[in-house]
């Protein structure tokens, strides 16, 4: 395809997206300064970028729909009430949303005591043949290097790294369930993460949770 | 990294801390800048884990419901006093806060980027300015009196109009802001809108009393308002 014929086919003003994606051409810091200013638009617009993420990820900690709905909803009524405390010095806006998601997800699991140590098997596609978007096909090619990157841990520590985050165990517990002492625990969980780091550094060009789309 | 405080930083940045211990983890991460900055390293990690967990959309509903949840939230984007105090540097958070702020309409596509370059350093440059007015909690909004929107004035006198649905200028015309004192207008710069919001710098410091409008002018702007402006706010 040239260049013009992808002028060509982006969204025209006027067509369906003109007014929901108003906010389209801002970066996620900008919108959470909007959201403490009250708007609604561009929480929304912040939905819409991190929604299948935040989704995703507590789907995969709390493995019921419902329960996994409640935990994205109590974390965007976070992200509404506490943007004016947003730090982007500390963090990016995406990674500060999915630490509410997460910590949600893992307070709920904890309580509920639905947690289930399956490890990071059976996947669920991420965009259908009707969906191809360029934030899927993104997407899907950053989980594959997330992945991968995973695969490549010793074993001790990407078992850490996943009962932990994905099954919501505290230390303590996984020091239990593993029969293994808590400074083992800690030492494969801070040597995986940052083992786990530097893959994804080596691999990253980008160093953005996604492209930016213009608007 | 012998210490056991740091080497907490991971297991709280995978939420593998109980209640007390990541209190007590906390209470180390408000005074320990190593940890601080390794935290943020750590948690950049943990999103990529996040977004390997990713798979298909929710339900649509979810997204009413948050919306529904918000707008019957009691008004608040009060910025407390006590998180004010908090900034040390409010002006230095807020260019952090917008440092990442996409410059507009720049087309991935455009067939010849680099003849623009500078054009689009210029404007990626002025939206960040604005998105810091926006963005610092010690800026002020003044409410219009003609068309739909706000101002956002900083401390400094800087100032921003917020612009929800204004769209682009007609074909051969452009925008022009002006800041009027009493009746006297000074330009404070064209723009040629967009579809969607726009956060557009206003030029010059606006002070106590005075009026920023907004006017639609032939193409390169004008020496004199034509009235009546489209935009118009309150006093500052």
């Amino acid at each position: 395809m040239t260049a013009l014929a992808a002028v060509v086919a982006l969204p025209v003003p006027g067509n369906r997206f003109a007014m929901r994606k108003q906010h389209a051409h801002l970066s996620d810091e900008a919108l959470v300064a909007l959201v403490a200013r009250g708007d609604e638009a561009a929480l929304g617009e912040l939905y819409d970028r991190v929604s299948r993420v935040a989704y995703g990820l507590a789907l995969r900690v709390l493995r019921d729909e419902r329960h996994a709905e409640d935990a994205v909803q109590e974390a965007f009524l976070q992200v509404w009430r506490n943007a004016a405390s947003f730090r982007a010095e500390r963090a990016k806006a995406s990674t500060w949303i999915l630490t509410l998601v997460h910590r949600r997800a893992v307070d709920l699991v904890r309580r509920e005591e639905r947690r289930q140590a399956d490890p990071l098997t059976e996947q669920t596609p991420v965009g259908t043949a009707s969906e191809l978007t360029d934030e899927a096909a993104w997407l899907r090619f950053e989980r594959e290097r997330v992945q991968h990157a995973l695969r490549q841990l010793p074993d001790v520590q990407r078992e850490a790294l996943e009962l932990a985050y994905y099954g919501g165990f505290s230390q303590s517990e996984l020091a239990e369930r593993l029969g293994v002492p808590l400074g083992t625990i800690k030492s494969r969980m801070f040597a995986g993460l940052a083992r786990l780091r530097e893959l994804l550094d080596d691999t990253n060009q980008e160093g953005s949770w996604k492209p930016q789309l213009t608007s | 990294m012998e210490a056991p405080a740091h080497e907490l930083t991971a297991a709280y940045a995978l939420d593998a801390l109980d209640a007390e211990e990541r209190r007590l983890y906390e209470a180390h991460l408000a005074t320990c800048s190593q940890c601080q900055q390794e935290l943020a390293t750590f948690w950049e990690t943990t999103e990529a884990l996040a977004i390997a967990a990713s798979g298909p959309a929710p339900s649509s509903a979810l997204r009413d419901r948050i919306l529904a949840d918000v707008r019957a939230e009691p008004p608040q984007n009060v910025v407390s006093l006590e998180s004010r105090r908090r900034r040390t540097a409010p002006a230095l958070a807020a260019l952090a806060a917008v440092a990442a702020v996409v410059a507009l309409g720049i087309g991935l596509w455009a067939a010849d980027l680099s003849a623009e370059l500078d054009d689009t350093r210029a404007a990626l440059e002025r939206e960040r300015t604005a998105a810091a007015i926006v963005a610092d909690s010690a800026s002020r909004t003044v409410d219009l009196t003609s068309g739909s929107g706000r101002l956002v004035v900083a401390q400094d006198g800087r100032a921003a109009l917020v612009l929800p649905d204004l769209g682009p200028a007609p074909p051969g015309q452009t925008y022009q802001a002006w800041i009027i004192e009493d009746d006297n207008p000074i330009s404070a710069g064209v723009f040629s809108g967009e579809e969607g919001l726009e956060v557009v710098l206003v030029d010059g410091d606006v002070a106590e009393g005075e009026v920023v409008a907004v006017t639609v002018e032939q193409a390169g702007g004008a020496e004199t308002p034509t009235l009546p402006p489209i935009v118009a706010s309150n006093p500052v």
